[in-house]
């Protein structure tokens, strides 16, 4: 019988569905059936498949399985691994096939191994690149790929560098921005999780282009894994001779070291995250000069995101003219989205860009999980906007998510249905916008405050409709007049859902109605006397003693005293409340 | 040379101008906040945006270099409505009690509404309700005022490189304060002042004694006596629309008698005893080698208190000679006073000094009570006596020029260059020449050690021996000149130093923390000018020809470094842990 592997998937988000336990069960049926020399079984990262339970793939058939339970050990043992048949009824079937070059080998190779990842072709882009190209070649391959920043700018890869390379400096620096905070966001943790080494060999490729010798990794430090794990991959390839001096025996030397990102998101903003680096408080300077003229301690500095830099190894392996092959016409290449929020298939998908958001969420994300209307998808984090039903057909791509008001940013994707107000989202956006600015100028600072204020007022039913041209005069404010990206766009919640959902905003004010019964202090609460078990537990849980009765005549809301809190709702086990 | 367009209009600019200065070719003034012309900008408000022609995006002028072929709006409707929502939501995180405000009427704040003709706040108001710092003597802060310019961040860790204080928090939270939250008296704060001079609101202000002076000027039981410091001649005629530089000593002394003052003098008379005291000490110590060098200067106060703190092994250098400021109090009270059968106990002595500093130094040690009583009550700022001036609605600019009371009032030339960067060590060489050798110096200016670069060093010959001196202003130029000291030391190799002088503000007390707002290095240098041109004038310009120093010694303290000499005129300083 011939070798075979099992990859078992076990990331961050996977630990809750108890791998670990389903790691030594699987083990100890495979020494009972005398299999452990036979078969290696491997916890690999993120495999793209969410909600899904227990998620593993067969080597070499191949065969993904989902949510599998320990008693579906012995059939796949019996059948797979045995036989190399399928069990049928396990198979994982995708609606959508994404495209995944990112994400390729995320759940396909051991991340602790960089043998492994060695023999998945890594690191042969760096040998073609310091054996038979120069640093200009390598820009102009890049270049002519027509990759693009995928952390949210959006710039483009091959321009950033040539700038750096011909900004004079003693030293050059190589960063990779893993600073990842959009709120839903974790594309860049799951491929610093499942395949640091694609990241590393993209910094040396740029290191090697712009002529650097030394990389940083700036690594939020909430990310325990992901550190661990690029620290792991960073040593095995300073033992081999990929890092340090001389790396493959060539004049190119460079050696990355990590820094760690203490929480605050503005540190994602290129200029706040090397004041980071230097130990100086994580705020932005104002730019001309750029970093790559003037960037870490004074000298030209090359920051490209996680993700942009995973594309590097697979564009100079492949040929740039395979890369602009994907895509649309302004935007080359797969986007990695993290898609969450109500849709039934939450995860990370990557796919070419130019695919519409219908595919997207319908396709992929299999639609809403509750089975009500879609309302909107957000796209860009804090610094994005929502985009509503009449744009689902919508090709992704930089510059059409723009026109609707969005950005790409660096792949968030939140859907939403009509349980999800529209004044509550842009709320919850600006007050991540207020926690996270970094309080250096006024528009931001003081802008993002007044908003938050606002739309408190108006989900609390003190709204005016004067309350609206303020909004929007404050929120243009920031948009022209603040200093860095973060608050430039913290508005672009506020004005995306004034712009698509103004409707909504003005029966918060007129009518004092929340239509998507979320707000609260809009709501009335009612008991349904048919549905009303008379059990009592919502007047034991009402905080204000609003709910008066007894278990033989039913019990009532006082609506004078009622503080609109919901206790009632929550608690009732038999829809016997209702919200007005 | 960049060549660009602002509202249409052609400018030729060298590589480097940001929008702002371009724009001042097409008269054209951005308004601005956070900007200040003696500090590089920080980009903090938001204010002075301006639009490139046809597209969208706006840049703020302060610090964006403008560049070839730029096609820059400096106002369109968008432009106007942004400003102003930018400062309205300003004034909605600002008190806005401007009534009882100290810069009421000097607020850049202030002068922006009035200028957007800000009528109605349109804006809910937030205030963070941060309590006031009042822990030193010599400002008040109140972070509520505070707009986040961060000019005073910058003045404070950039040029002065002191580091007292920064940043705290983040977000709407993030407010200015020392390090820790900590209280600013128990900070690395040398209370300079510059943050005060530069900031734009009543957030940093210092602490106004004036109300107490009046009390005094009104109380007909106490004889009030005022000194001048040397450069608020030069300055506080800013205040009333003058020019920089303008002398108006001849009507300082007139409104000063005028506001009540029993007795008017000139610190820069006790500047002249400063140097006999301080140029006989630097001999004592280069030809008799009686003390270590260098020989340090220590009439500057923030100074003083810097070296405690962050240098403490530099204490032996520093000379044992008080300020100008202390031996005109201590003058006053005991020789004036003997002098002229007046009750020390009922003399009050106020100083009119270009600084915040100088209010703290009145009680720094128990030596500031030499005369048996608190030898300088009260110290006033340029600013602050300024303010009092225009209370009695004198008409400053038009008085008539008097004289000082002479026992304590006339100076030389030599006094009076104290008051900027390189005086006091100009006017030490000159005592110190004709001490040593008997003659007379040939030429007295030391161009060497004027002017505003930051460090500034001269070798000069006495008596067949080189002196080397160095002279650094503005504290964040102090380490290099102390470094290369502690090198050599360290190599047991001789100071390359003989002599060093600090002031702790850029420009010397020219740009003191005290002075009329808006300061830069032109106005520091046209303050220095008044006060060479002030030198040139003089009948004397040797400290030690002062007929009225030469009466001083001869009837009561005998002769430089006296027993007692030493006994009033010289303190001693003490190793503090910094912070």
């Amino acid at each position: 019988m011939s070798e075979k592997t099992v990859l078992l998937q076990d990331t961050t988000a996977g630990s809750t569905t108890g791998t670990s336990d389903f790691f030594g069960v699987f083990k100890a049926a495979l020494r009972e059936s005398d299999l452990a020399d036979n078969v290696r079984l491997v916890r690999v990262a993120d495999m793209g498949v969410y909600n899904q339970g227990v998620v593993m793939t067969i080597l070499p058939e191949n065969i993904t399985y989902a949510n599998v339970e320990a008693h579906d050990i012995k059939r796949i043992i019996g059948v797979t691994l045995k036989h190399g048949n399928p069990v049928k009824d396990l198979l994982y079937q995708p609606k959508f096939r994404q495209m995944r070059l990112v994400l390729k080998n995320c759940g396909r190779l051991d991340p602790g191994s960089i043998d492994d990842y060695i023999a998945a072709d890594g690191y042969r882009a760096l040998l073609k690149a310091v054996e038979q190209k120069t640093p200009d070649e390598v820009i102009a391959e890049l270049k002519a790929s027509g990759l693009r920043g995928r952390g949210g700018g959006g710039y483009s890869t091959g321009l950033k560098w040539q700038f750096t390379r011909e900004a004079a400096g003693e030293l050059k620096y190589v960063i990779c921005n893993a600073d990842e905070g959009d709120p839903g966001a974790y594309m860049d943790r799951s491929v610093l999780e499942g395949n640091p080494h694609s990241v590393i060999e993209g910094m040396l490729l740029a290191g090697y282009a712009i002529g650097s010798s030394q990389g940083f990794f700036y690594i939020r430090a909430e990310y325990p894994l992901a550190i661990e794990r690029v620290q792991k991959a960073l040593d095995q390839a300073r033992e081999r001779g990929l890092l340090g001096n001389h790396i493959l025996g060539s004049d190119f030397s460079m050696d990355i070291e990590i820094r760690l990102g203490a929480g605050a998101f503005v540190c994602g903003e290129e200029t706040a995250l090397i004041a980071s680096i230097e130990g100086k408080r994580g705020t932005p300077v104002p730019r001309p000069p750029y970093p790559s003229v003037r960037g870490l301690w004074g000298m030209p500095t090359c920051i490209n995101n996680v993700e942009t830099l995973a594309n590097v190894a697979p564009i100079l392996l492949h040929g740039a003219d395979w890369f602009a092959g994907i895509g649309t016409q302004t935007s080359k290449g797969t986007k990695v989205f993290a898609l969450t929020g109500k849709v039934r298939n939450s995860g990370l998908v990557e796919v070419p860009m130019g695919t519409t958001l219908r595919e997207i969420v319908f396709d992929i994300g299999g639609g809403i999980a509750s089975g009500r209307a879609f309302k909107a998808v957000q796209t860009g984090g804090p610094s994005g906007g929502v985009i509503p039903e009449k744009y689902l057909d919508t090709p992704v791509d930089y510059d059409n998510l723009q026109k609707l008001g969005s950005i790409m940013g660096s792949g968030g994707m939140i859907v939403m249905d009509e349980c999800d107000c529209m004044v509550d989202i842009a709320k919850f956006y600006i007050k991540f916008c207020v926690d996270e600015s970094c309080g250096k100028c006024a528009p931001c600072r003081i802008g993002g405050y007044q908003i938050l204020n606002i739309l408190e007022g108006i989900t609390q039913g003190r709204g005016t409709l004067q309350d609206l041209d303020r909004l929007i005069l404050i929120a243009r404010a920031m948009k022209m007049g603040s200093l860095c990206g973060l608050g430039q766009t913290a508005a672009n919640p506020v004005i995306s859902t004034l712009a698509y959902f103004e409707d909504e905003y003005r029966e918060h004010i007129v009518n004092r109605r929340c239509p998507a019964r979320k707000c609260r202090a809009l709501l009335e609460f009612n008991i349904i006397r048919h549905l009303c078990k008379k059990c009592g537990l919502c007047a034991r849980a009402c905080p204000e003693k609003a709910i008066t009765g007894d278990r033989e005549h039913g019990y009532s809301i006082d609506t004078e005293k009622c503080i609109h809190c919901g206790v009632c709702f929550d608690v009732c086990k038999f829809s016997a409340v209702e919200r007005i | 040379m960049i060549q660009a367009t602002i509202n249409q209009k052609p400018v030729t600019v060298p590589e480097g101008t940001s929008i702002l200065q371009a724009a001042r070719q097409v008269q054209v003034k951005i308004p601005t906040l956070c900007h200040h012309p003696d500090l590089p900008p920080t980009a903090a408000c938001g204010i002075c945006i301006v639009r490139i022609e046809g597209t969208k995006k706006m840049l703020r002028a302060c610090c964006t270099p403008i560049e070839n072929g730029m096609k820059i709006i400096t106002h369109d409707p968008e432009i106007v409505e942004v400003r102003r929502t930018v400062l309205e939501l300003i004034l909605s995180n600002h008190p806005n009690d401007c009534l009882k405000c100290g810069r009421n009427q000097s607020c850049e704040l202030q002068n922006l509404a009035a200028d957007f003709g800000i009528r109605e706040e349109l804006f809910t108001k937030f205030i963070g309700g941060i309590p006031k710092d009042d822990s030193t003597n010599a400002f008040v802060i109140e972070p509520d005022k505070c707009i986040h310019c961060g000019r005073c961040i910058e003045i404070c860790q950039e040029i002065q490189g002191v580091w007292a204080l920064s940043f705290l928090g983040r977000g709407f939270n993030s407010r200015f304060a020392p390090a820790a939250g900590q209280k600013v008296g128990d900070s690395p704060c040398v209370v300079c002042g510059q943050c005060a001079s530069h900031c734009p609101t009543g957030a940093i202000f210092e602490k106004d004694d004036t109300l107490k002076v009046w009390q005094e000027l009104q109380n007909p039981d106490t004889f009030c006596v005022v000194q001048i410091a040397p450069v608020v001649r030069v300055a506080i005629g800013e205040a009333f629309g003058m020019p920089p530089g303008t002398n108006a000593t001849g009507k300082l002394y007139t409104v000063l008698r005028r506001l009540g003052f029993n007795a008017v003098f000139d610190t820069s008379f006790a500047a002249d005893v400063t140097i006999n005291e301080e140029a006989t000490e630097f001999v004592e110590r280069f030809v008799n080698g009686k003390g270590p060098l260098p020989l340090i200067t220590s009439c500057c106060p923030s100074w003083v208190i810097y070296l405690e703190k962050q240098v403490p092994d530099m204490v032996d250098y520093f000379s044992s000679c008080k300020s100008p400021q202390q031996i005109s109090g201590l003058l006053t009270k005991t020789y004036y006073a003997e002098k002229m059968g007046i009750d020390p106990s009922k003399i009050v002595v106020v100083s009119i000094m270009p600084c915040t500093s100088k209010k703290t130094e009145l009680t720094r040690t128990e030596e500031m009570f030499a005369s048996g009583y608190q030898d300088v009550d009260y110290s006033l700022t340029t600013r602050e006596l300024a303010r009092m001036i225009k209370q009695t609605g004198k008409d400053f600019v038009n008085l008539p020029d008097s004289e000082p009371d002479h026992m304590l009032g006339d100076y030389t030339g030599a006094g009076v260059i104290f008051g900027t960067t390189g005086g006091v060590m100009e006017a030490a060489l000159r005592s110190a020449y004709s001490f040593i050798t008997g003659e007379k110096l040939g030429a007295l200016e030391f161009e060497d050690i004027r002017g505003l670069k930051g460090v500034k060093e001269l070798s000069v010959e006495i008596a067949g021996r080189r002196v080397n001196v160095a002279v650094a202003h503005g504290l964040g130029n102090v380490m290099s000149v102390l470094n290369r000291v502690r090198e050599a030391r360290a190599k047991g190799e001789p100071s390359p130093y003989d002599f060093i002088e600090v002031m702790a503000c850029p420009g010397g007390c020219a740009g003191g923390g005290g002075q009329p707002y808006g300061v830069t290095d032109d106005i520091r240098a046209k303050r220095a000018q008044g006060l060479y041109q002030d030198d040139r004038d003089k009948q004397f310009r040797l400290s030690h020809e002062n007929p009225y120093v030469q009466k001083l010694y001869a009837e009561f303290l005998g002769e430089p470094l006296s027993h007692k000499a030493h006994e009033l005129l010289h303190t001693h300083y003490v190793k503090r842990m910094p912070g």
